[in-house]
């Protein structure tokens, strides 16, 4: 515990030293999160072997409880991306940001600042320190995205998120002060059994699960995070979206871990919902040009299926069904780390590309490949875990999730309640397969063929302090996907926080070891064809075969938007693309521009116009607003008088 | 339990060399049966086996634009097909590698497969490649629920998620689960046909660049690595087919009944897809969704009916 | 019978207060009211409590001697001797003040409030100069004398804390003791800054800065 109370200290402090100093601060400040990292690691690693974990405490108990923090497996396991990718990250703004504005100590001192709440965040357990935790992590975070905020849209991303995250903030200040009416005391602690079905116990669950959905980009409720994470700077986007939208699920499970019997529609809400997201998140992802943006909502479908996994444990905790709670729960928790690995990768391969080009539009690039491998090969290993392939990490969660859902479909579940399986199923399987195509996209339009301006074609390789971060990542990935049952015992050993203890159960219901089985067969086969190819005779090397047209050139590659077009039109009933289609009349037609994309559906299309409808309504209430200062008294005054007089009569 | 005649080892040892030499036998079977449907003589069955030989020993041409990630997709591709050949029991033989959730891993092998192969018709820049590319993103996206829909109807009526025991139908089959069989059956030959890239979905002979979808996207391979494409392609005939014939064989007595009778309806399947392949023509483009669809409805009402 | 004395002086400051029109009357007429009502404690009979004591100490250099410092400076910078045209004039204030005092009896009589208090004029007179303090605040227009108003709000605040004195933590006190100082030195700033930003101390400049 004092190890990691060392590491949120460091964490905290890693961007002072950098305000004084003239030179090196970034690399002081990357050491001390890397220092962070290690001890905060080795704390939390300690505890997921099933060490003692430990508590802060107060004596005097004026708050209802004297715990403040705890280092339980649940803090054990969530801190572990948080130190991983604040480390990484803070590696890889040496090369990505250092130098680049005059704020550079100051976004320094606010992402350490940031990694502590969020630190201090996943230890909390008392309302006080969780709430006190969650607004530092919002406050700093929006400091993080205004970075650049000499540009409007910067401008406007941070307002944007400003707004969601308050109110996600106050439906939760109404949760936690519901919770303590109810509990009578504001500590975490399990709520009393036959609450869940209560009036209360709906209002509770409503509240948490919209003021948590705010921060983990729940679609509906996801419409800050495009924006959000397209304007911070990559490492930061990295944080957020691997990091602090996963704190939305921590509430969520924390929540769901004290509930001992929630009613089965908690869990269908929450697969509905995880559905949702997962699909129409990927869907969104395909119509993106912004690569940037493409990634944020692949974070709102990942959340999907984190929920999907949540929602599965939900319903087997009500339905007494140890296996589809332990595999769903476990599902989600390993998706949760998963997900951070490799869309950390995937933001700051993002990242080098948009230092090397300066430009996130996937239509601009192309053809990096060849200018930029190892950022290609990091890029490439991210999209090949984000898409659930084997043998990399993302597989084996969504693996624990199918298999739950499977075991869902058993006779046990009685009779009207198998729809809930087998709509995770398919969404799984239709994420998949979107997705699938959404990364091809990606990686295609940005690393492979021909560079498409010459943007793209001047591009360089990032700097050594990019790349270490990113192999790292990619590293970790693998590590789980080949490896899964070295994890599988520390996480049924967390999977075991959120009701009766089965996770001990957790290897032994999953074929982990086969799965090992099946990737290193996999190598082999792949290390053999590899080996057989490579010695091959070999040709001149030629362009590319046009089918007979003499001169072909970059433009004529199949853009992004091209490959992603038969699916966005097949989803257009969801997408609702706008496209702006070229006329081409006369014999010699001038030149004219195609044009689409896909607005927000929220934002744009709900959020925006029905905000613009406020304002107006509320400029109605100027009037009320003349300047002078003894009007305003006289506003006071006649509160205090009314207030008095209904007080007395 | 039926006493095998031969030792598993052996059971194994066959199905292994199954995978690796016969294959391209079933490309050659389904083109004789076309070829001698259109009047004609047709190339000799054991064709594929010729052009392998000869790739092997062809030199190969890059384009200049291409990266590793070129060889990725054939390289990727067979591996991938290999692995999930250890996956699937080829009639009433058990797989050699069978454990509880192998269904999934076999799913996304193949969803690997594609992956690679995507990526490396991109890799090459040509707006054609580029076209087929989308189309197999595209199509596969509807064949996955199809295929996922199956899996869930026979896991709820074997309760089993090991593809071993829930294709090994016929033992525990009950007149109830005919009519659902035969229904994820079906939905399945359609995602058999799209998967492999046949007629009615995608043509392999045609000679029209813009028509196709995975002829169109190995467009610039050759030598070795056209080899691996062409045995990669005949593989997926094999390891798929393999998957829709197991749950519609009887289970015979004896191993070797049991290999005949695989054997026997592969070459059946192969027969099949050619008679296909003669009486049909290639649906347009934007039909080839709503051909997928009914797949997905097929499997997705025999997964009600096992509910009821 | 002290008491009743000092609470009497009070109220008749408060009336003092609205109707004078020289700034530096209005700002004498505060600070004996402070100096009046930090007195109070001792009046009640209550200097056997040490930080009471130390309280009334406190209240009267603050009131008596540091405020009155304060605004003497504020009255160099700004050369102002009088209000010249206030919101509210001073007839209509004066009765609005008798109204108001008035209205704090009847209320006073009503509110459910600790009973048996010997003092029954105490929480009428605070009510009354609270409302006072609020008419001040309101009717004026030159900054300073809405600081006094301020002051003589807080008069009002401090005089109903008297009530609870005794069950009140000293930390209270002091905090409305120290919200006082701090309130009255930002004012001070803000009307240095008023007169520098228009060229005058009058506070309808202030509505220019609306949004």
């Amino acid at each position: 515990m004092s190890l990691f109370l060392l590491a949120l200290l460091a964490a905290a402090a890693s961007g002072v030293p950098g305000l004084f100093l003239r030179r090196r601060g970034g690399e002081v400040a990357a050491g001390l999160l890397g220092l962070a990292a290690v001890a905060g690691l080795w704390a939390s690693l300690r505890v997921l072997s099933g060490g003692p974990g430990g508590a802060v405490t107060l004596r005097t108990t004026s708050l209802g409880s004297s715990g403040l923090l705890v280092l339980d497996p649940l803090a054990a396991f969530f801190s572990v991306p948080v130190l991983l990718l604040s480390a990484c990250g803070a590696l890889y703004s040496l090369g990505y940001w250092e130098g680049r504005r005059g704020n550079t100590p100051a976004l320094r001192l606010i992402y350490g600042l940031l990694t502590a709440s969020l630190l201090m965040l996943v230890m909390a357990s008392h309302a006080l320190t969780f709430l006190l935790a969650w607004e530092g992590m919002a406050i700093a975070a929006f400091l993080l995205v205004m970075a650049e905020d000499r540009e409007a849209e910067t401008r406007r991303a941070g307002w944007i998120y400003l707004v969601a995250t308050h109110t996600g903030t106050l439906l939760l200040f109404a949760a936690f002060a519901l919770l303590a009416k109810v509990q009578g005391h504001s500590a975490f602690a399990a709520l009393p059994a036959g609450l869940a079905a209560t009036r209360g116990g709906t209002a509770l669950f409503a509240l948490f699960l919209l003021g948590f959905g705010f921060k983990a980009g729940v679609l509906p409720l996801h419409f800050w995070l495009p924006p959000a994470h397209a304007a911070a700077p990559s490492h930061v986007s990295a944080l957020m979206s691997g990091v602090m939208l996963k704190m939305g699920i921590l509430g969520m499970v924390r929540f769901l871990s004290w509930v001992p019997d929630p009613p089965i529609w908690w869990g269908g809400a929450l697969v509905a919902l995880g559905a949702l997201s997962g699909v129409l998140g990927v869907a969104f992802a395909l119509g993106q040009h912004d690569l940037k943006r493409l990634l944020a909502y692949h974070s709102i479908e990942n959340i999907g299926i984190i929920l999907l996994g949540l929602g599965l444990g939900a319903l087997g905790k009500s339905l007494g069904n140890p296996v589809m709670q332990t595999l769903g729960f476990a599902g989600a928790l390993l998706h949760v780390l998963n997900h951070s690995l490799f869309k950390g990768l995937l933001f700051l391969s993002a990242g080098s590309v948009l230092h090397a080009t300066g430009t996130r539009d996937l239509e601009r690039l192309g053809g990096l490949g060849q200018r930029m491998p190892w950022t290609s090969g990091a890029f490439l290993a991210g999209s090949w875990a984000i898409c659930g392939l084997p043998p990399l990490n993302g597989f084996v969660s969504e693996w624990l999730i199918y298999l739950g859902a499977f075991r869902g479909l058993g006779p046990d579940l009685g009779p009207g309640r198998q729809g809930w399986p087998v709509v995770i199923l398919l969404s799984l399987a239709l994420i998949g397969a979107l997705a699938l195509a959404c990364f091809a996209k990606a990686f295609g339009a940005v690393f492979l063929g021909l560079p498409r301006t010459g943007m793209a074609a001047r591009a360089h390789e990032a700097p050594r302090t990019m790349l270490l971060p990113m192999g790292l990542l990619a590293l970790a990935c693998l590590a789980i996907g080949v490896a899964p049952i070295l994890f599988a015992p520390a996480l049924g050993r967390v999977a075991d926080a959120m009701g009766p203890a089965t996770g001990a159960a957790l290897p032994a219901l999953a074929g982990l070891p086969m799965i090992s089985m099946v990737a290193l067969a996999l190598g082999l086969l792949a290390l053999l064809l590899w080996r057989w190819l490579r010695p091959m005779p070999r040709g001149d090397d030629r362009p590319t075969w046009d089918c007979g047209y003499a001169a072909p050139e970059a433009r004529m590659q199949y853009t992004a938007s091209s490959f992603a077009g038969g699916l966005v039109r097949g989803l257009r009933w969801a997408l609702r693309p706008v496209v702006h289609l070229p006329r081409v009349s006369g014999w010699f037609p001038l030149p004219t521009r195609y044009e689409s994309h896909v607005p927000d559906p929220v934002l744009d299309r709900t959020a925006v116009p029905a905000l613009r409808l406020a304002v107006r309504g509320a400029s109605l209430l100027r009037v009320a607003q003349g300047g002078a200062l003894p009007v305003y008294l006289l506003y006071v005054l006649l509160t205090l008088l009314a207030l008095l007089v209904w007080m007395v009569a | 339990m039926i006493r095998s005649l031969l030792p598993t080892m052996l059971q194994f040892l066959l199905h292994g060399l199954t995978v690796l030499l016969l294959p391209p036998l079933i490309p050659g079977l389904i083109a004789k049966t076309k070829a001698l449907m259109a009047g004609r003589k047709g190339p000799p069955v054991f064709q594929l086996y010729y052009d392998l030989a000869k790739l092997a020993r062809k030199q190969a041409v890059f384009s200049r634009t291409t990266t590793w990630v070129f060889l990725a997709g054939p390289v990727g591709g067979v591996a991938a097909g290999l692995a999930a050949s250890s996956l699937v029991p080829f009639g009433h033989t058990p797989a050699p590698v069978s454990f509880e959730g192998d269904v999934i891993l076999f799913a996304y092998l193949f969803g690997l497969a594609r992956f690679l192969t995507i990526l490396s018709a991109l890799d090459t820049g040509s707006s054609f490649e580029g076209m087929g590319a989308a189309r197999e993103a595209t199509f596969s996206a509807l064949a996955e629920p199809a295929l996922f829909l199956g899996f869930a109807a026979l896991a709820k009526a074997t309760s089993s998620l090991s593809l071993g025991t829930m294709l090994a139908f016929p033992g525990t089959l009950t007149a109830r689960f005919t009519g659902p069989l035969i229904l994820v059956l079906a939905g399945w030959a359609i995602v058999y046909l799209t998967e492999n890239s046949r007629i009615p979905v995608d043509d392999p002979n045609t000679h029209l660049e813009l028509t196709m979808i995975h002829e169109v996207m190995v467009l610039d391979h050759s030598g070795r690595p056209l080899a691996l494409v062409l045995y990669g392609a005949s593989l997926k005939l094999l390891v798929l087919g393999a998957l829709i014939l197991t749950p519609a064989l009887p289970r015979a007595p004896h191993a070797w009944q049991n290999w005949l009778a695989f054997y026997a309806a592969l070459a059946g399947l192969a027969l099949g897809v050619g008679l296909v392949e003669s009486s049909m023509a290639r649906f347009r483009m934007t039909k080839v969704p709503q051909f997928l669809v009914a797949g997905v409805l097929a499997t997705g009402f025999a997964f009600l009916l096992m509910l009821v | 019978m002290l008491p009743d004395l000092l609470i009497a002086l009070t109220m008749l400051s408060n009336f003092s207060l609205v109707a004078t029109s020289r700034v530096s009357k209005a700002i004498q007429f505060a600070v004996l009211q402070g100096v009046l009502l930090g007195l109070m404690p001792l009046a009640m009979g209550l200097g056997r409590h040490f930080h009471i004591v130390l309280l009334a100490i406190a209240a009267v250099t603050v009131k008596g001697w540091f405020i009155p410092f304060l605004f003497r400076r504020a009255l160099r910078q700004v050369h102002i001797q009088r209000e010249v045209d206030p919101y509210i004039g001073y007839t209509v204030s004066l009765m609005l003040c008798a109204l108001g005092t008035g209205l704090s009896l009847v209320l006073a009589h009503n509110l459910p409030l600790k009973a048996g208090t010997e003092y029954t004029l105490l929480v009428p007179a605070s009510l009354a100069t609270l409302f006072t303090g609020f008419l001040l605040l309101v009717s004026r227009r030159k900054a300073l004398t809405q600081v006094v108003g301020y002051l003589v709000l807080e008069n009002g605040i401090y005089l109903f804390g008297l009530l609870l004195v005794e069950d009140m933590p000293a930390l209270v006190e002091a905090g409305i003791l120290l919200d006082l100082f701090v309130g009255i030195f930002v004012m001070g700033i803000v009307i240095n800054h008023i007169r520098v930003a228009f060229d005058s101390t009058d506070t309808r400049h202030l509505a220019e800065l609306k949004d």
